[in-house]
C-alpha cells in the first residue's frame, strides 16, 4: 500500500515522526537519535546565551536537511511568542514555528487563547506556524482561520509519558479539522505513538522519551517503526472494535458436523 | 561604559561596536542572535552598530526544546 507524503504549508515530508531536542543527556545522543529517528522535522528552542560557559551550539549536530522548528518556550503570552519568533526568523534559521504559549507551572498546559493571537500574527508575517494546544474543537477552528499550518494537540501532560489521555479529543479533531494533525507532548512509548497514528493523526512528536531513554537513538528507530505502522494500519482501514467472540476458525467440528463449538 | 548584557551589567571599552561584543561573549556569531533596547539587530548591521551607556543587550542562540 502506498502513502501519500506528509504536507505541511506546501512541503512534503516522507517521515511521520518529528522529534524534540530538549533533555538529551549530550550532543552525540542527540545527533545519533535524530538520525535514528529518520524525522526530517526537528524542534529547537531559544535561550539568553551563557556568558560564563562555552557551550556548542545545538545546530551544530543537527544535519542539513532537517526542518528546524522553533518552538517559542518560555512564552508566558502571545507578544512573548511573536517576539521569539521574530527573533529565529533574524537568524536565518527558521520561519517554522512551534507556538508554545505556557503560563503555568503547575501542569504546563498550553494557553489557547494566547496560541489563537501569536498564530494570526505571525502567519500574517509569512510565518510557518504549528501552535501547540490543549485538545479543543473551537481552538483548533480558530486556528484554521489564523492561517495556521498544522495543530498539534497534546496527547497528556508534557513531560508525563502518560500517552494519550485526550483522545476522544484528539479524535474529534482528527475528523472535523482540515489541516495536518500532529499529536505533540505525553507520548511515552512507541504504542502510543501507534496508537495515535492508528486514528489517523498526520504525525507524532516526542521528544521526553527518547531523550531520557537508557538507549536514546534505539528508542529513537522504534518510535519510527511504530509511527510508520500505525499509519499504515490507518490506511489499511483498521476493523471495529466487537463487545463479544467471533472465532477466526470455521465453526463446525473438527470431524463432526454438530460440536458447535470446540 | 556599563551596559547590560543577558540582564548582568557589564563594563566596556566604550569603543566596542555589536561585532565585538559578540565575539567577546560568543564562542561563535554564526547563531547569535542579537536585540538591543528591544530591536533585533542583524548580523550584517552589527559592525556598524555601536553602544551607549545604559544600552540593554540580548544575545540569544538556539538550544534543545521540544
Amino acid at each position: 500500500m502506498t502513502d501519500s507524503p506528509l504536507i505541511i504549508a506546501g512541503k512534503s515530508f516522507s517521515s511521520r515522526f518529528l522529534l524534540g531536542t530538549g533533555k538529551f543527556k549530550n550532543k552525540k545522543d542527540l545527533a545519533d537519535s535524530i538520525n535514528a529517528s529518520k524525522s526530517e522535522i526537528v524542534t529547537v528552542a531559544l535561550r539568553r546565551i551563557d556568558l560564563e560557559r562555552h557551550e556548542e551550539n545545538i545546530l551544530e549536530y543537527i544535519p542539513a536537511h532537517v526542518t528546524l522548528l522553533i518552538n517559542t518556550s518560555g512564552a508566558r503570552t502571545a507578544q512573548e511568542a511573536v517576539r521569539i519568533a521574530r527573533l529565529a526568523k533574524a537568524s536565518g534559521c527558521g520561519h517554522w514555528v512551534k507556538i508554545e504559549v505556557i503560563n503555568d507551572s503547575k501542569y504546563l498546559l498550553p494557553d489557547n487563547a494566547e496560541t489563537i493571537k501569536a498564530t494570526e500574527i505571525l502567519a500574517a508575517e509569512g510565518f510557518m506556524v504549528l501552535p501547540y494546544i490543549t485538545p479543543d474543537l473551537y481552538t483548533a477552528r480558530a486556528l484554521v482561520k489564523a492561517g495556521a499550518a498544522t495543530v498539534m494537540p497534546l496527547g497528556s501532560f508534557i513531560g508525563s509519558n502518560q500517552g494519550l489521555r485526550t483522545k476522544e479529543f484528539i479524535q474529534v479533531l482528527i475528523n472535523e479539522i482540515d489541516l495536518p494533525i500532529i499529536v505533540d507532548a505525553g507520548i511515552g512509548a512507541p504504542s502510543q505513538a501507534a496508537e495515535a497514528m492508528e486514528m489517523g493523526a498526520a504525525a507524532v512528536l516526542a521528544n521526553t522519551a527518547v531523550a531520557t531513554a537508557q538507549n536514546p537513538a534505539s528508542l529513537a528507530r522504534a518510535f519510527a517503526l511504530a509511527v510508520e505502522a500505525g499509519r499504515l494500519a490507518y490506511l489499511s482501514g483498521l476493523p471495529l472494535q466487537q463487545s463479544l467472540a467471533r472465532a477466526s476458525s470455521p465453526l463446525t467440528g473438527f470431524l463432526y458436523d454438530d460440536a458447535a463449538a470446540n | 561604559m556599563n551596559i547590560i548584557i543577558n540582564g548582568t551589567s557589564q563594563e566596556l571599552n566604550s569603543s566596542k561596536n555589536l561585532s565585538d561584543i559578540v565575539s567577546t561573549f560568543c564562542k561563535e556569531s554564526k547563531h547569535v542572535i542579537t536585540e538591543l533596547n528591544g530591536a533585533i539587530i542583524p548580523s550584517n548591521q552589527w559592525a556598524g552598530t555601536s553602544l551607549k551607556e545604559g544600552d540593554n543587550l540580548e544575545l540569544v542562540t538556539f538550544v534543545g526544546g521540544g
